[in-house]
């Protein structure tokens, strides 16, 4: 039913037709975190790929930055309701980071932890094939602290709380593990296109 | 966690009761819904419909307390929005749109959370603190609680009145103000943005250690304030922070 008296500024229709369901445009780089951003020395940084509480491997940073490189770019959209398109992103592809480890998938779910505390799950199908990398870098230059750095998750096809920020490790799990959003009402999956905002979302 | 919905959060009809000016910014719209229950720190998302059946959606934060009869969003003019300036010039009592929600899991504080309880809002980031102080004030008076809250100007601080009357009833709660764009009113409040050394100054003079930290405004606001807290020895896992959009200008910080 229409609310009167609201018309709305439409976009165009090129716009739109890049816009899943309830989202607008933004061009600005909105900053949502769950606490303070924590400050991750480099000097320390070490970024473990793991199999429930076992590792598999770890790089510290000058190892990780010399593992091959993906550029990516595209739309990325937010649950809280803006999407920004065209964003462009560098870090390692998690194919390369699977072969770099020797690993194929034990498990078909993954979780990313990171420094903070944070944690989100993504299932392995939805990190391989080209389709998420851990980015370093955004629009050339070290991706800023308030959106991640030095490195975060970025798996731009899911909305953008899966992408976590201040990346620590990815660890298989056997089953598919609910993070803290998901835990706190969040959809497990969160596809944008198909509007999977909250739990119980179709 | 409790604030799991059981069931799918559809979208339900919100009437409009009332539309209350707060500041020359912010509008209170009050609704009639039949939303559950909400905890005090959550927000709802709307949807409005033009004719043409083109849909926007908003995400705002809840003022009202859990269980106040009509559900209060606070909304702040955005000179370029598309929905914020529909609430502001064109929106009457008994106008509908649709609602779905509460929503969030982790900006909420429930009594039973208990304190020292530090609440610390720039502009209209206050919102979803004044459902916490609203919710507070009959239900766990005794819990220890300090509220700064950073506004540009005398004018602009929402629920003025209500908080100074909230602060005068109850020693348990104290009241900060910090205006940054106009000189102070009282003796015991500011007028500068709340840096590292003003924070410092402000918690040393409540002498409460905060076991639970709530921070909201703009990005820029909630960077600052949240890591002055870490600096000054708050355990981050103690500060949860909510940010208002990118679009809008910085607000109160």
């Amino acid at each position: 039913m229409a609310t009167r008296g609201f018309s709305g500024r439409p976009p165009p229709k090129e716009v739109a037709a890049r816009l899943p369901p309830g989202q607008y445009r933004t061009d600005d780089f909105p900053v949502l975190s769950m606490g303070p951003t924590p400050d991750v020395d480099l000097s320390a940084w070490k970024f473990t790929l793991s199999n429930g509480l076992k590792p598999i491997a770890s790089w510290t940073w000058s190892e990780f930055e010399r593992l091959p490189r993906t550029r990516w770019r595209g739309d990325i959209h937010c649950v809280t309701k803006w999407s920004k398109f065209d964003t462009p992103w560098e870090g390692v592809g998690i194919d390369d980071l699977f072969m770099a480890a020797g690993v194929t998938s034990p498990s078909p779910y993954a979780l990313a932890l990171s420094y903070d505390g944070y944690d989100t799950n993504v299932p392995v199908a939805d990190l391989a094939g080209g389709r998420a990398m851990i980015a370093t870098r955004f629009e050339g230059a070290p991706l800023l602290a308030e959106h991640g750095g030095p490195a975060r998750l970025l798996v731009p096809h899911l909305y953008f709380w899966k992408s976590a920020k201040w990346l620590k490790e990815l660890r298989f799990t056997q089953k598919n593990e609910a993070g803290f959003w998901e835990l706190r009402g969040y959809h497990m999956y969160g596809d944008p296109w198909r509007e999977q905002r909250y739990t119980n979302d179709p | 966690m409790s604030a799991v919905p059981q069931t799918p959060l559809r979208w339900q009809q919100a009437a409009i009761e009332r539309i209350v000016r707060q500041t020359p910014r912010v509008v209170s719209v009050f609704l009639r819904t039949a939303l559950g229950p909400h905890a005090a720190g959550q927000h709802v998302d709307i949807r409005l419909t033009a004719p043409d059946g083109y849909e926007a959606q908003r995400s705002y934060s809840i003022a009202s307390a859990p269980g106040a009869l009509e559900l209060e969003l606070a909304i702040e003019r955005l000179e370029e929005g598309e929905v914020s300036p529909y609430f502001h010039e064109i929106a009457r009592p008994g106008d509908t749109f649709e609602v779905r929600g509460p929503i969030g899991g982790h900006f909420i504080w429930r009594a039973a959370d208990g304190g020292p309880l530090l609440l610390l809002g720039g502009g209209s980031g206050v919102v979803p603190l004044m459902a916490m102080a609203r919710h507070r004030a009959p239900v766990a008076p005794q819990t220890q609680t300090l509220l700064v809250y950073s506004a540009r100007t005398w004018d602009e601080i929402i629920y003025r009145d209500e908080l100074f009357a909230l602060e005068a009833a109850d020693e348990n709660f104290r009241l900060v103000l910090t205006t940054t764009r106009e000189p102070r009113r009282w003796s015991h409040d500011y007028d500068r943005r709340l840096d590292p050394t003003l924070l410092r100054e402000i918690l040393a003079r409540w002498g409460s250690v905060p076991r639970h930290a709530y921070v909201c405004g703009s990005n820029a606001f909630v960077e600052a304030v949240s890591s002055a807290l870490v600096a000054d020895g708050v355990p981050a896992a103690i500060i949860r922070t909510e940010r208002y959009g990118g679009s809008d200008p910085v607000e109160g910080s």
